[in-house]
């Protein structure tokens, strides 16, 4: 950074009608990233540090210096070669005085440059630097353009600019100063606007310092830190004046910071008799649509009352506090009014209505897909109760995914859907159902993402498991495929849901035919959609795929590592992490790396000469002409005896480190033997030998597919 | 603030009719047609042609009228406080969007005595799609102190037609406003005239059209008439490029979508019925939609070709 050259403040206020409080901070740093890069480009920025901050109607960028002035520079432009500019006496030719007339520049100004082509005739221009105020402009108008935003608008026409809400006014200052340039009809200047209700409309403002003073005191905070600080205080006195405890909710917070301009935390009440209703119920209502933070006692229970975020300074008269109470009130009323009417019946009585609800045409009702979850989970639960789990409950499992689905029917989850699978269970545990199945229906869904919790229980485990892996088949075999973007089923993050619920609960299982199980049972209870070994194939590739993800991007393997181990197969996705976590423990030691080249050697080899995979034989002893492959030969064989041993009792570190000592060996083969021997039956024989090799060690992980270590 | 002490008292609020004229009033001194709501079920304002084929095409319009809209599944059969089979809107369409249109929608608010310094009021995300009319917009749902009273979109598409010049729909949902300026919490006891409540004049309907809905509905017949209108409409729709000259303008085009409008209503019908899984409701969505968009294409060419007929007659004529 040069410290010559004059420097000025710049502001840029993009004035708008409300932008949605979830867009605001992203679009604002955009608008940080997107100055700095033009600025740059102009040779303006110059070092100078950008900052950046929103508020529902504006989106705000500062600068403290930037250069006021390009500097000068000069700009070469390469002509014709010297052997077309001259002749052969060395006079310019009429290409060069042509060259000379286009560039506006004397004859005798041009000169040679020599360009790894050769020499050419040159012109020199000197670029006298712009002056900032006269670039931007050109800069601030494409920056507005240019920051994305997930669904745009047109407001001044079909020629007018996109944007995410209309545009309103612009602050552009340099310097304290008016930038004037046009934009969607409107004149950059240098008039903001305060709070729409408290503030003045038409605010003259004059750099950075004064545009945030005369904005605070026309009850705008600008900064979205002094928005958060000045909610999270008065919710604190809130909390400490009442004795309460808020039921903290990080989004919510980030929500409402974005959502008002001078945000005031206000306490309301409701009637205690609404407390009998479920808390899960009550905190959805209160923060889904009306985005008020819940209270608790100290004990942990809800307390009757809410704080609402209300974009204003105070509600003098306690207006705004009773019209929030009206509304939380009329909207409890519907809650507990879904209560009572969905629990008129059974829950289990819901699987009848679901029968009439279809889950995909080819896939059937509801009611189908619960009796395909039905005998999936009978199944896990069989298994494992048989692999030593003895929580397993296949009664428990059946009767919970019976009821998985039925509040689907319901009016409550109809209402608010956020809350399906955990109506359920609430409702199964009000109907005496026992603890295992209440919390294994209302878990069934989860995990929901990869931050979500699996659920609480094997029983819920099982079920969220059939009900996943029936959606996936299903939808294969009905050829519903999630491709790029499309994937309107949700298949991806069921998958991944398979994936977290095996690895993080440590369940025995064969993918291929627990994904058989459900093909089995698309095809033989209605409406009997036949599944192809090829589709079930396709959904354990598709499972694994999101396996390979998850175990990258939340376990933290290399992806080397992780294509290593399922090359050697991941049918139990358990086991595939114990084999990974051996790789990555041994791939450190210092035999490692230089086997896995010769693994990738040997299957190289191996390749090249087979062409396509022949068969090949085991190699005879007796074939052997060199010390180094008998030596190689008693190395595999000692050593695939002791990693059966090894891997048989699960130890995978202990197996590899057994392969791992086979490196003299084999780098002994490699120095001493060609392997592409004239006489064929050597040649086969010693192809034979790698080729077993390679077979032998290759089921913890498939060696060559690890990158030399500077690679990865 | 300006509050004079406690000069209000127990308030009483505007009476439902006078909430809309008043409403009315206002639109009317800023431009508006006062048109009147349209004798067809429809599922919201918007469904009118008065909005859904005037914000298509160039020609600036302002419209404003009371529109009973229907939605078969948000029946209570009359003993829901707040929810309503057919509730009343006020629909305000402005062509194109005028720049101050935000500060003019708050004006309205004070004519019909809500002071936006007083309450918390906010403009929200929520966008508007009518995936069975090909039509979204960008917008808010407008919340005055919690509560949702306005659904105000700038209108992008419909009938599938991208838009030039923009158009802003204000719709206000006239039932809860009116239980709001009258603080009353059961819409039902809403004061509708002076004497008369809105139990009175509607209670009956709601229960039975609520019934009708979710008890009697025979979803077989449902379905049935849902595809004898698809079934006319369809046919309308297909005969028109073979109609040319002067039974042109005759064409009944605006016929087809007033089946649309049935089929879309029949539909709302089969869901609150609960017998549309998602993959169908998806399906028959676009079926809807399909007639949609070919009636606003066509009005479109039709009303381009009236413009064209009146320019080259009166050329012949000059």
């Amino acid at each position: 950074m040069k410290q010559s050259g004059l420097r000025a403040e710049l502001l840029l206020e993009i004035g708008c009608e409300e932008i949605p409080a979830g867009m605001i901070a992203k679009a604002a740093g955009e608008l940080q990233v997107l100055l700095e890069k033009y600025l740059a480009a102009e040779n303006l920025l110059d070092g100078s540090k950008i900052e950046s901050f929103g508020a529902p109607r504006r989106l705000v960028a500062a600068a403290p210096g930037i250069l006021l002035k390009q500097e000068d520079s000069s700009n070469e432009i390469t002509g014709p070669p010297k052997s077309v500019a001259y002749d052969n006496v060395g006079r310019p030719t009429k290409a060069a005085e042509s060259f000379a007339s286009k560039q506006g520049v004397p004859l005798d100004k041009l000169y040679l440059v020599t360009t790894p082509r050769g020499e050419y005739l040159a012109a020199r221009h000197s670029v006298p630097g712009r002056s900032a105020a006269a670039l931007l402009p050109e800069i601030l108008p494409r920056v507005i353009q240019e920051i994305s935003w997930p669904r745009t608008m047109h407001w001044a026409g079909a020629d007018g600019p996109r944007f995410i809400r209309p545009i309103r006014w612009i602050v552009a200052l340099l310097g304290g100063k008016p930038t004037r340039f046009s934009f969607a009809g409107l004149t950059a200047g240098n008039h903001s606007s305060g709070h729409r209700f408290l503030g003045s409309a038409k605010i003259a403002v004059h750099g950075l310092g004064d545009y945030e003073k005369k904005l605070r005191t026309n009850f705008v905070l600008v900064r979205p830190e002094d928005r958060r600080r000045k909610i999270e205080r008065e919710i604190a006195e809130w909390m400490k004046r009442t004795n309460l405890r808020l039921h903290e909710d990080a989004a919510l917070l980030d929500e409402v910071t974005y959502l008002n301009e001078f945000p005031s935390v206000i306490l309301g009440n409701f009637d205690a008799n609404f407390l009998d209703l479920p808390s899960e119920i009550l905190i959805t209502v209160m923060r889904g649509h009306q985005k008020y933070f819940a209270v608790e006692k100290k004990s942990g229970e809800l307390a009757p009352h809410f704080l609402a975020v209300i974009n204003h300074d105070r509600d003098a008269r306690g207006l705004i506090a009773a019209g929030h109470e009206r509304v939380l009130k009329a909207r409890f009323a519907d809650a507990r009014f879904f209560w009572d009417a969905d629990q008129k019946c059974r829950l289990a009585d819901y699987l009848q209505k679901l029968a009439s609800v279809t889950y995909e045409s080819r896939l059937g009702s509801y009611k189908d897909k619960v009796e395909r979850m039905r005998a999936i989970a009978r199944f896990l639960a069989d298994h494992w109760f048989n692999s030593g789990l003895p929580q397993a409950h296949v009664a428990d499992a059946d009767r919970a995914a019976e009821l998985a689905k039925c509040d689907l029917a319901t009016e409550m989850v109809r209402e608010l859907t956020e809350l399906q699978g955990i109506v359920g269970g609430l409702y199964a545990r009000a109907q005496g159902e026992s603890e295992d199945v209440a919390w294994a229906v209302y878990d069934h869904y989860r995990p929901v993402g990869v931050d979500d919790p699996i659920p609480r229980n094997l029983t819920g485990c099982a079920v969220a498991l059939a009900d996943k892996l029936d959606s996936i088949t299903g939808c294969f075999a009905a050829g519903l495929i999630p491709s790029g973007s499309s994937d309107p089923f949700a298949l991806r993050r069921a998958a991944l849901g398979i994936v977290k619920i095996i690895l993080e609960r440590h369940l025995p299982l064969s993918l291929s035919s627990t994904v058989g199980a459900a093909a089995k049972n698309l095809g033989s209870y209605p409406p009997k959609l036949p599944v192809t070994p090829d589709v079930e194939k396709q959904v354990a590739e598709f499972v694994h795929e999101r396996a390979r993800f998850f175990l990258r991007e939340r376990s933290g393997f290399a992806y080397d590592e992780v294509n290593a181990v399922f090359r050697a197969g991941a049918d139990d996705l358990v086991d595939a992490v114990r084999r990974l976590e051996a790789l990555r423990a041994i791939r450190k030691t210092k035999n490692f790396a230089p086997l896995a080249i010769s693994f990738k050697r040997i299957r190289k080899i191996l390749e090249k000469a087979a062409g396509a995979g022949g068969e090949r034989r085991k190699p005879s002893p007796e074939l052997f002409a060199e010390e180094a492959e008998r030596e190689l030969y008693r190395a595999v064989r000692e050593a695939a005896a002791k990693t059966e041993t090894e891997k048989r009792s699960g130890r995978y570190r202990e197996a590899l480190a057994v392969i791992g000592n086979l490196r003299p060996a084999v780098d002994r083969f490699f120095d001493e033997v060609l392997v592409m021997d004239e006489n064929p039956a050597v040649r086969e024989n010693r192809l034979g030998l790698l080729n077993e090799l390679l077979r032998e060690f290759s089921t913890i992980a498939d060696f060559s597919e690890i990158v030399a270590e500077e690679k990865r | 603030m300006k509050s004079k002490g406690k000069r209000e008292g127990p308030k009483r609020g505007l009476s439902f009719q006078d909430l809309i004229l008043r409403l009315q009033e206002f639109w009317a001194r800023r431009g508006c047609v006062l048109n009147q709501p349209y004798d067809i079920e429809v599922g919201a304002g918007t469904m009118h042609p008065e909005t859904f084929l005037r914000v298509i095409g160039p020609a600036p319009y302002r419209v404003a009228y009371i529109q009973p809209s229907r939605r078969p599944s948000d029946g209570r059969y009359g003993e829901n406080p707040n929810r309503l089979y057919k509730h009343m809107q006020l629909q305000v369409v402005l062509k194109p969007s005028p720049a101050d249109i935000q500060d003019v929608y708050l004006e309205s608010l004070r004519a019909i005595g809500i002071s936006p310094v007083e309450h918390d009021i906010r403009f929200e995300e929520d966008n508007w799609e009518a995936p069975t009319l090909g039509a979204w917009g960008i917008g808010w749902q407008v919340l005055l102190d919690g509560l949702e009273i306005t659904q105000f979109t700038y209108f992008q598409q419909c009938g599938g037609l991208d838009l030039d010049p923009i158009s802003v729909e204000l719709t206000y949902g006239l039932d809860r406003i009116a239980a709001f300026l009258q603080n009353v919490e059961n819409v039902y006891d809403v004061r509708w005239s002076q004497d008369t409540t809105y139990g009175q004049v509607r209670l009956a309907e709601e229960r039975q059209l609520s019934a009708y809905s979710f008890d009697y509905a025979d979803a077989q017949t449902v379905r049935k008439l849902f595809e004898l209108c698809e079934k006319e409409a369809r046919q309308i729709l297909a005969g028109y490029k073979e109609t040319d000259g002067p039974h042109l303008l005759r064409y009944p085009v605006l016929a087809a979508y007033e089946l649309c409008l049935k089929c879309s209503h029949l539909f709302n019908l089969l869901d609150a019925r609960g017998v549309i899984s998602t993959t169908e409701r998806a399906a028959l969505i676009g079926r809807v939609r399909a007639l949609a968009t070919g009636a606003a294409r066509l009005w479109l060419d039709q009303q381009a070709r009236e413009t064209q007929g009146t320019a080259s007659v009166r050329k012949v004529s000059a």
